[in-house]
């Protein structure tokens, strides 16, 4: 098979991975993760041979044309950039789902969580590889659908529900918004495709849409990778079993919107605007992460609020654009969903092993888990960002980036030192504090973990270091490649494992020191955060509950305004409008008909039936009782339908003697049901307005008729049926040939409603009947009790 | 209904007015009539029944409960319609066959079922309405 048909079918490959997980999990239990791990690996070799090709500075492009008149395509893009993303997602994916076998081992759902997480995996690696805007949008709001899945998978718990429910509201909701930014830049640019956009930089940048649409593409990037004020979906997302956190937070959806921010750099990046709102949202972020995630106890809230801060550092960095700045965005990427990952999937072990992940109540675990400690460890130096593990390379570099001698730059330097401390001491609070210390009693015998649980964190972690000792390799196949992308340009990554005298290393001996600073005080620094978010009390997630509960007051309100309730008022509401649009426009565009004239030789039996009709509503408006106002409609009916006869319309006037007939007879008995009083007793000032909406109906209709049969015939059809309705269909009878044969697929849709209609009505009475028989049943057992 | 004559005259009404509905049915495609008008007529004679002599009465003689039916013809139209593919034109293309049953020629077609099937939609779904309202009307 051909590259473009095994990447096709790559990106098929987990949703068909997640149509057989409940089959194979019914079968084999939690071992079938070590099948279904096989589809992520192989995904992975796959894009791991386009490493050399993409490393000489190649772009691969590919795909089928979709929709072709609208120039939409299904096609795939892999540079340096998504080619990164593909393989962390396939990679840390396999591991995930190995995890999951272990972690949710005699979950009676574990098959049904399986499939989600390998939809969840297809769309996040289809969102990263599309070239076109549409897969592009299809792919983003199909991994907000796949989270909230994963996120509600407990769905029993009212907070699981919520939280899901959120997570969808916000990154749908931005995701809608991204759209709209992407039809904007589609309109203003005439490209589908990623690929060719990297060339229309400089003109978008020049047009007077560019603002609109850079605000509309950070609406959608800012919710989906949780930037403040829009971080709150992302902790409450720790309601989700602890393998969607590994994977939503290391590799997939939160990344997607820095992954986006990255991708449109060379497009949309480098004005004044970029610069300006990119690192100020990704400050504001990485400082009230880092603060919030120090106030948790709860080992997964930390690492959640600290996900949120490192986000804020990409985007920062995304937003500087700066050389030094695009290559630290790369580096920082890959080192946080490494270690990550790492943490999340601890953080699950020790939750799994002792069944508490609070952080006061752990200790003393070193001796029971001693693997587990030293792959937190080792995640731990990574993410503090200490030699020789890779983080301190990534960290190295963002000092690098940050070090100039304007206020701007030592203003981020100092908050994101501020930053990077916070987080030093997150790192070791969750790596050390567990298991140093004193033996502390947990719910749960505390012993090593199975194999399916450490196996994935274990990998994660030395590869953390293992590409830092060999980075020179690691720079030339992925670092450089996924900066050039980034950069729209050539770029090449040097750094190495030595330390660089100067300003940078001078902050990250800051950083150390702070940290360190931090971490011994972190109970008072927890209580001191405690005390000033109490005082500010109200929060972006208090204020989501507000904005639901106004959205809904405001619904009720409305609908209240529009459904009323009663039968009368919509009816008159509808005669209305109807009166309206057809006494209004031929009025407002002059198609008034002429007046009508009568030839003066009518023959007398056509005068005679037009007066039974006349008679027939005269009888009707004038009858006492409404049984006999029925009664007398239907006489107009039938006059109708011999002047049909007259005229030559056997067929129509059959089916209107029998739809006068039957109409009589329902409408009788839906009065009875009703139990009308037999008469018509409503007062005046109701009477008047409805007889002059109805006046106004018939004048509009008569007008209406009058000029439409005004109009020259034009015989085009009638001569076309008249011709061909017997040798083509073999019928002598024009209007049932129209029916069944030249316009049958019509009259099966009609049917289809006849039929759908009955059902509808048999269920309205049938539901009328019940609550009637309910209340007499009630009545019937008080009295009873009485 | 209290009416004497009325009791006695509606079964006989309602046979022939039920025959009557076969027959325009039937010849539809040539004469005056058709699935749609055919089955309004079936319809009518049922409530003639019913009003006669009651609803269990009916449901009884119609065997079947009327949406059945209903569903029976929407399935029957559909498959008229389906047929033309197996023989490789579009979807509800008209297919026709002459056999001959004692020397007479007998034209069929799928056009006929899927007027059969109209029919049958009409009947089902009006009746089942008329029915079930008639029902409990008396209450």
């Amino acid at each position: 098979m051909d590259v473009a048909a095994l990447t096709f079918l790559a990106l098929g490959l987990p949703f068909v991975a997640a149509l057989v997980a409940p089959v194979l999990t019914r079968f084999l239990g939690h071992n079938a993760a070590w099948l279904l791990a096989f589809a992520p690996a192989a995904i992975f070799v796959h894009f791991l041979r386009f490493v050399p090709e993409i490393a000489d500075g190649e772009i691969v492009t590919g795909g089928y044309a979709w929709i072709p008149s609208f120039n939409v395509s299904f096609s795939w893009l892999i540079d340096g950039l998504s080619l990164t993303f593909a393989l962390l997602i396939s990679g840390i994916g396999a591991l995930i789902v190995l995890y999951s076998g272990g972690y949710l081992k005699g979950h009676p759902h574990q098959g049904r969580f399986l499939s989600f997480i390998l939809m969840f995996m297809g769309s996040m690696q289809g969102l990263v590889l599309s070239d076109s805007f549409l897969m592009l949008f299809v792919f983003w709001e199909l991994t907000s659908i796949t989270s909230f899945l994963l996120i509600g998978f407990d769905h029993g718990r009212e907070a699981a529900r919520r939280a899901a429910l959120q997570a969808l509201v916000v990154t749908g909701g931005g995701g809608l918004l991204l759209l709209a930014g992407l039809l904007i830049l589609w309109n203003v640019s005439g490209i589908t495709q990623l690929s060719l956009l990297l060339s229309f930089g400089a003109e978008l940048k020049e047009s007077p849409f560019y603002l609109a649409v850079l605000l509309l593409v950070l609406g959608g990037a800012f919710t989906k990778s949780a930037q403040f004020p829009f971080h709150f979906w992302l902790p409450n997302a720790m309601e989700a079993p602890t393998p969607v956190s590994a994977y939503l937070h290391s590799a997939t959806m939160v990344k997607a919107g820095v992954y986006l921010l990255m991708r449109l750099n060379p497009v949309l990046g480098g004005t004044p605007e970029w610069q300006i709102l990119l690192p100020l949202f990704g400050v504001a972020t990485l400082v009230s992460g880092a603060a919030l995630a120090v106030r948790q106890t709860d080992l997964k809230l930390m690492l959640a609020y600290t996900t949120m801060a490192s986000l804020g550092l990409l985007v920062l960095l995304t937003g500087l654009g700066s050389p030094h700045a695009i290559e630290a965005a790369a580096l920082y990427l890959v080192a946080h969903a490494l270690f990550k990952g790492a943490l999340f999937m601890v953080a699950g072990i020790i939750d799994h092993e002792t069944g508490s992940r609070d952080l006061t109540r752990l200790g003393g675990l070193r001796s029971a888990m001693p693997l587990t400690f030293v792959i937190a460890l080792a995640a731990a130096l990574s993410m503090a960002g200490l030699p020789p593990f890779f983080g301190f390379l990534a960290k190295e570099e963002i000092y690098g980036a940050l070090s100039g001698f304007d206020a701007r730059s030592m203003a981020f330097a100092a908050l994101a030192v501020l930053g990077n401390a916070l987080m030093f001491a997150v790192a070791f609070a969750i790596a050390l504090k567990p298991f140093v210390g004193p033996k502390v009693e947990t719910p749960k015998q505390a012993h090593e973990a199975p194999v399916l649980l450490w196996l994935g964190p274990a990998i994660l972690a030395l590869k953390g270091l293992s590409i830092a000792l060999m980075s020179g390799l690691a720079h030339r196949l992925i670092s450089s490649p996924m900066s050039s992308a980034i950069a729209g340009e050539p770029r090449t990554v040097t750094i190495s494992l030595v330390p660089h005298i100067g300003m940078p290393l001078l902050l990250s001996a800051a950083t150390v020191l702070v940290g360190v600073v931090f971490y011994v005080n972190l109970d008072r620094l927890r209580a001191g955060m405690a005390v000033v978010l109490a005082d500010i009390g109200w929060g972006p997630d208090r204020g989501f509950d507000q904005f639901i509960r106004g959205l809904l007051r405001i619904a009720v309100a409305v609908t209240r305004r529009v459904q009323s309730g009663k039968l009368d008022v919509y009816m008159t509401v509808v005669f209305v409008l109807v009166a309206a649009v057809l006494l209004a426009t031929p009025v407002l565009y002059g198609e008034l008909p002429r007046a009508p004239f009568f030839a003066a030789d009518v023959p007398a039996h056509e005068l005679a039936i037009m007066a039974i009709a006349v008679a027939g509503l005269v009888a009707v408006v004038l009858a006492a009782d409404r049984l006999t106002a029925i009664v007398s409609l239907g006489i107009q009916g039938f006059a109708v339908a011999v002047i049909f006869l007259l005229y030559g319309a056997p067929d129509l006037s059959f089916t209107q003697f029998m739809i006068e007939t039957l109409s009589v007879v329902v409408l009788a008995l839906v009065m009875t049901r009703l139990r009308l009083s037999p008469s018509d007793h409503r007062p005046l000032h109701q009477k008047v307005p409805d007889s002059m909406i109805a006046l106004a109906c018939g004048l509009g209709f008569g007008l209406f008729l009058l000029r439409a049969t005004g109009t020259p015939f034009d015989a085009t059809l009638t001569d076309f049926y008249n011709l061909y309705s017997k040798s083509i269909a073999h019928g002598a009878n024009v209007v049932n040939v129209i029916i069944v044969d030249f316009r049958g697929t019509d009259t099966l849709g009609e049917i289809a409603v006849v039929m759908t209609t009955g059902l509808a009505i048999l269920s309205l009475v049938r539901l009328r009947a019940g609550s009637l028989k309910r209340g007499t049943d009630e009545r019937q057992d008080a009295e009873e009790r009485a | 209904m209290k009416s004497v004559i009325f009791r006695t005259v509606a079964p006989f009404l309602t046979s022939l007015m039920t025959l009557f509905s076969i027959f325009v049915l039937l010849r539809g495609h040539n004469e005056p009539g058709g699935g749609f008008i055919g089955g309004l007529i079936a319809v009518s004679a049922l409530a003639i029944y019913g009003i006669a002599h009651g609803v269990e009465p009916v449901r009884r003689a119609i065997y079947f409960h009327p949406m059945a039916i209903a569903g029976a013809g929407l399935l029957a139209a559909t498959v008229a319609g389906l047929i033309s593919l197996f023989a490789r034109v579009p979807f509800m293309t008209g297919l026709w066959i002459y056999p001959s049953l004692f020397g007479v020629e007998i034209p069929l077609s799928t056009v006929m079922l899927f007027d059969t099937g109209v029919y049958l939609v009409v009947v089902g779904a009006i009746s089942s309405v008329a029915l079930s309202l008639e029902e409990r009307g008396g209450e």
